[in-house]
């Protein structure tokens, strides 16, 4: 955990002492709609990978209510949302529970406390990275970086299990090693990261700076 | 019928050498049949897709989008915007939706964007290639151009997420979606009925992260296909067709099956019902090869 969001993580601690409620509506992408959630579960039953949340998603918006800060934002949980929209099309409030689960997921990136080792935070890490680099995805760097995330050893490993699939996009023309230097790229590089990094300021001045 | 023109935002996938290349092949070959002009988005950017939430906040990911709107209604003034990845379309109409109803938000993209010299009206209309086929085209004119029925190919429609929720299509419902099958019908060929897994997960981006449960449900969608005798299965979807198509060895090995079906948009059926060659289908994209369509093509 940076110093930064280490310092941000305890101001929010002690400006919400009392209501982690309240924390989620100001901070969390769609927060606000948590307290709208009556507990039905077709969310969780509804999500593909249903069977793996430690806690699904009505089980987060209860205890959201309930204050259970770290539980909710150190779990795995919201990590292993697909982005189907099945819960988002089901919910009888109509509750944005896809974008919910994306928010939650960054707030607690945000403050430092996100479960490390966790691939699809990782993977989700590195596509933002990739993109924001060159304005393009790099499909190339993205599997390249993927494979090697855990290390050099795991990452021959994970690479070589994968590489007929490689060879199989190369033939087919679906992957081209000419991405390796230099690749896709928006012209304006310039405009483009200035215009991201005035979006990271200025939602930092709002997340950030409220306590 | 005159040409139909649109603003076009092909995405990352679509590129040269990346993995839906092929998908756009067969876009074009398509679209020339039907005489649809794609003006491509000068400079367009990536949309995020749905993965890119860890790394990029809310007002980050709306300006990535928010570029796109704004240069297509600078160079490209007047005309829709047309996307054919699921995801690309999905990104982007969502970020339309949320600036619309946030005026705070809007006003903090615009900042943004004003970094890039560009400012958003936020007034295009987003749709995705099907809609445009279904709405401006329609069916009795997509088959007018067939002149190779695709005769005794039965074929799974699998419609996946993206493109069916959160918005879905035109007086299409979430949980089963006819509009897939009536093109599978309207080029020649049998659509599989009750399609089980028509509407079901892939995975999208978590089958690199979480490959075993991704591929757990991949299995599934496969097997249904089978079960209703399909040839080959066809979709809408970028993440959708990688998926379905390049783990097939992957889920053989651990599971003991023999899957083997090919998986194809459905912009390559009309290609080649329209008539190209398989090169012009983006046939050659195929990691498991569409043979029936193949004979087809080299009719």
């Amino acid at each position: 955990m940076s110093d930064l969001s280490s310092k941000l993580n305890t101001g929010m601690v002690e400006k919400y002492r009392n209501n982690f409620l309240k924390e989620v509506e100001a901070n969390v992408e769609e927060g606000d709609w948590v307290k709208m959630c009556m507990q039905c579960g077709v969310c969780s039953g509804s999500c593909p990978l249903g069977a793996h949340w430690d806690h699904p998603p009505q089980e987060l918006f209860m205890m959201i209510r309930a204050g259970k800060r770290d539980e909710v934002l150190q779990s795995t949980s919201m990590w292993m949302c697909t982005s189907c929209y099945n819960c988002i099309v089901r919910c009888p409030r109509e509750l944005p529970i896809t974008h919910i689960m994306h928010g939650l997921a960054h707030y607690a990136t945000r403050l430092g406390i996100e479960p490390k080792g966790q691939p699809t935070r990782q993977f989700a890490q590195l596509f933002w990275d990739n993109l924001a680099k060159h304005g393009r995805v790099n499909e190339l760097w993205l599997g390249v970086n993927l494979y090697f995330m855990n290390g050099i050893v795991e990452g021959i490993k994970v690479a070589l299990g994968m590489a007929g699939i490689g060879l199989g996009m190369l033939k087919s023309g679906r992957l081209s090693l000419k991405e390796l230097i230099g690749g896709h790229t928006v012209k304006d590089k310039k405009g483009f990261h200035a215009m991201i990094k005035k979006a990271q300021e200025l939602e930092a001045a709002r997340v950030d700076g409220s306590n | 019928m005159a040409t139909k023109e649109y603003s076009f935002y092909p995405g990352c996938s679509s590129q040269e050498g990346a993995s839906s290349s092929n998908y756009l092949k067969s876009v074009q070959s398509m679209c020339d049949v039907l005489d649809i002009k794609l003006n491509v988005i000068p400079d367009w950017n990536c949309c995020s897709a749905s993965i890119g939430y860890c790394g990029g906040g809310e007002l980050p990911r709306l300006a990535l989008s928010a570029r796109n709107i704004a240069l297509s209604e600078q160079h490209n003034a007047g005309q829709d915007i047309v996307a054919t990845c699921a995801a690309c379309w999905l990104a982007t109409k969502e970020t339309q939706e949320r600036l619309d109803d946030d005026a705070g938000l809007m006003e903090e993209t615009n900042v943004a964007l004003a970094e890039a010299g560009l400012k958003l009206e936020n007034k295009s209309k987003i749709r995705h290639m099907v809609e445009v086929l279904i709405e401006d085209i329609g069916f009795e004119e997509m088959g007018k151009h067939v002149t190779k029925p695709l005769d005794g190919i039965k074929i799974a429609g699998y419609v996946g997420c993206q493109t069916n929720r959160p918005f879905g299509i035109e007086g299409e419902s979430f949980e089963n979606p006819k509009y897939l099958d009536k093109f599978i019908e309207t080029m020649g060929a049998e659509p599989v009925e009750n399609y089980d897994k028509k509407v079901s997960c892939c995975g999208g981006a978590l089958a690199f992260s979480e490959p075993e449960k991704s591929q757990a449900l991949i299995k599934d969608i496969i097997e249904a296909a089978y079960d209703g005798g399909a040839d080959m299965i066809v979709t809408p979807c970028p993440v959708c067709q990688m998926n379905v198509e390049v783990y097939q060895d992957k889920i053989n090995a651990k599971y003991g099956t023999k899957f083997n079906i090919p998986v194809t948009y459905y912009s390559t059926l009309m290609s080649v019902a329209y008539g190209k060659n398989g090169k012009e289908s983006g046939l050659n994209g195929q990691i498991i090869k569409a043979k029936q369509l193949e004979a087809i093509a080299s009719k």
